[in-house]
């Protein structure tokens, strides 16, 4: 550990070293711009999704076999018709890739609706009800913690069988316990605050007190929790396509683009390389627009 | 903290006892043995037969209990389908590259994080501060299997400078490493950051700056001490995810592990070894995930009166 303070060179005071005013509006600023950033990513990622067919320049599925392997149009050798060039089959990687944000968009957003669902009912159970009720719940939680997440992932796909509702069912059941964490948590705060025991004392039923005046509540931690848990979900519907175990080919799937782009890793580079960055920016806008609505609507949980 | 530890294990032991029911119902919904061992031309009568054999014509939990006591007394899995020997000799070649895997990429995610997450909690807002915030959120957005085909490519590929699959020496170990020490970095670096900012302003750190505790010793015995009680939990609770993460980068490097068996047994069906590796896996978390609780209790006593 000594090898710290030669390369922590601490101020004249590390206690009392508060940053200088404008380097705090400096920081402010830049924050703020990362959430726009964010926000224009996202902004991409879903306007692909939604006009998909407007955006591309080919149909994803059209193979010309003649211009396979084309590279993308600003290296040497590329066509200017085929903006990013062509996969393995001839089919435009560009389209490809527009078409694979509706795959993306549509799972990892479906597939943390079920993981929230199931999350938040056994969080808001666990804590409002506490006692055994709250214990069988942080027993089951744990127990789900303890599975290694993709291969319970993996294993649900198999058993389900491989199609887009069953990688959004198998992500989702896999996925609930960081939503009933936080929901447990938050509820049990909130139980103790006046104006949930008042409302108690008033006599109101326990779906009302918890509907009203818990879930209300929670609604911006949950929101934030959920932005991040897409960035994630759409990370991993991408590798349990590279693994063959999501989205069947033809469907243009990132995760699938990449691991047919992996068999040609060693002469043509950009075909796994350009799908990873589409994953890439899109976790990327996700999560930043995730940290962007956390300061927005908790200035208590704002880092740093 | 007798009481704590027992308390903390009697819950381990019913997490992995809920963690061996699942697991065992979902492979008994899901295999069809008979399909997948007998030859296409077998009658009626041959399969159960064969079930008969297997004992999978008793009831379920009888079946259960003799699964679980096979496994707990005899450690023996049950065989692969495929490979025909027991799941557990296929597991146990398996079992040291993961660990090795894991134990190394965690031990650099530590080593790059503690420095620059104090660095950046102690001069905020600094060049090194930006790198950390950087850092975090690239790697939160980055796909694993990505960035290990991109470091193949970039090292492997292009520079020549390392292999990129194979397992003979530590040269290989260190592209599938760096990928899941990326994976844990970001956590790692944000907690020993924020822990380090709460645990700066707190009024102990101010006490012994006033008595003239020289700078060095007020960070690493007032401060890190306490910041670190995060990182240890936080490293074992994770434990799980690491070795998840272990499970993508041995798919990509091809990396002879627990994770690359299981991945390849899921995709040909040979379910007691996809078991016997869940199993294993979940063992090392729950484990993991105790020896974190009891270390954060003997870091800070208060725990233990929670």
């Amino acid at each position: 550990m000594n090898n710290v303070s030669p390369t922590a060179p601490i101020g004249d005071s590390h206690q009392d070293h508060k940053p200088s005013p404008l380097s705090v509006v400096l920081k402010r600023m830049w924050q703020l711009r990362m959430g726009v950033f964010g926000f224009l990513l996202v902004l991409l990622l879903i306007g692909s999704a939604i006009f998909a067919p407007v955006v591309a320049t080919h149909d994803p599925l059209e193979q010309d076999i003649i211009s396979r392997l084309t590279p993308p149009s600003f290296l040497e050798g590329g066509d200017s018709t085929y903006l990013l060039g062509t996969d393995q089959l001839g089919r435009d990687l560009f389209s490809r890739i527009v078409y694979g944000a509706r795959i993306s968009l549509m799972i990892g957003l479906s597939a943390v609706l079920v993981s929230m669902v199931i999350g938040v009912l056994l969080g808001l159970a666990a804590g409002y009800f506490g006692g055994k009720v709250d214990a069988v719940v942080d027993f089951l939680v744990n127990a789900m913690l303890a599975f290694p997440f993709i291969l319970l992932a993996m294993t649900l796909v198999i058993v389900l069988g491989a199609s887009m509702e069953n990688i959004i069912l198998a992500l989702g059941l896999s996925n609930w316990p960081i939503f009933a964490r936080v929901t447990r948590i938050e509820t049990m705060k909130l139980r103790e605050q006046e104006f949930v025991l008042a409302a108690i004392a008033q006599g109101l039923s326990h779906v009302r007190i918890v509907l009203k005046h818990i879930l209300s509540n929670l609604a911006a931690p949950i929101l934030v929790i959920a932005t991040v848990e897409i960035a994630r979900a759409i990370i991993r519907e991408t590798f349990l396509s590279f693994l063959g175990l999501g989205i069947q080919p033809p469907t243009p799937s990132w995760g699938l683009m990449l691991a047919e782009g992996r068999d040609y890793m060693l002469t043509v580079w950009w075909l796994s390389t350009l799908p990873g960055f589409a994953i890439f920016l899109a976790a990327l806008g996700i999560n930043l627009v995730g940290d962007a609505l956390r300061d927005l609507l908790d200035p208590r949980m704002r880092k740093g | 903290m007798r009481t704590y530890i027992f308390y903390k294990l009697l819950h381990a032991v019913g997490v992995a006892f809920i963690v061996s029911m699942v697991s065992f119902i979902l492979l008994f919904y899901t295999a069809d043995p008979a399909s997948m061992l007998l030859p296409e031309t077998a009658d009626d009568a041959d399969i159960a037969a064969f079930e008969k054999d297997l004992g999978l014509d008793q009831p379920l939990i009888v079946q259960y209990g003799n699964w679980l006591a096979r496994i707990v007394f005899e450690g023996d899995f049950g065989n692969s389908w495929v490979a025909k020997v027991p799941a557990s000799s296929l597991i146990g070649v398996a079992l040291w590259p993961t660990l090795k895997l894991a134990l190394i990429a965690q031990f650099i995610a530590t080593i790059v994080a503690i420095p620059l997450g104090m660095v950046s909690a102690v001069k905020r807002y600094s060049l090194i501060d930006n790198i950390t915030t950087f850092i975090v959120l690239v790697g939160q957005a980055m796909p694993l299997f990505w960035l290990g085909i991109m470091l193949m490519i970039v090292f492997g590929v292009w520079l020549q400078w390392l292999p990129t699959s194979g397992s003979e020496t530590w040269v290989h170990l260190i592209l599938p490493a760096v990928t899941l020490a990326s994976f844990t970095l970001p956590l790692n670096m944000r907690l020993v950051r924020s822990g380090m900012l709460e645990v700066l302003s707190q009024d102990y750190v101010r006490t012994a700056r006033a008595k003239g505790v020289p700078r060095s010793g007020v960070l690493m015995k007032h401060a890190f001490r306490n910041a670190a009680i995060p990182l240890v939990t936080v490293t074992g609770v994770q434990f799980g995810a690491l070795l998840g993460g272990a499970v993508v980068t041995e798919t990509v490097f091809a990396w002879p592990g627990l994770g690359r068996l299981a991945v390849e047994s899921i995709q040909v069906g040979d379910f007691p070894v996809v078991q016997g590796v869940v199993l294993i896996l979940s063992a090392f978390t729950i484990v993991a995930n105790l020896v974190a609780d009891i270390g954060a209790a003997w870091i800070d006593p208060r725990i233990r009166f929670e």
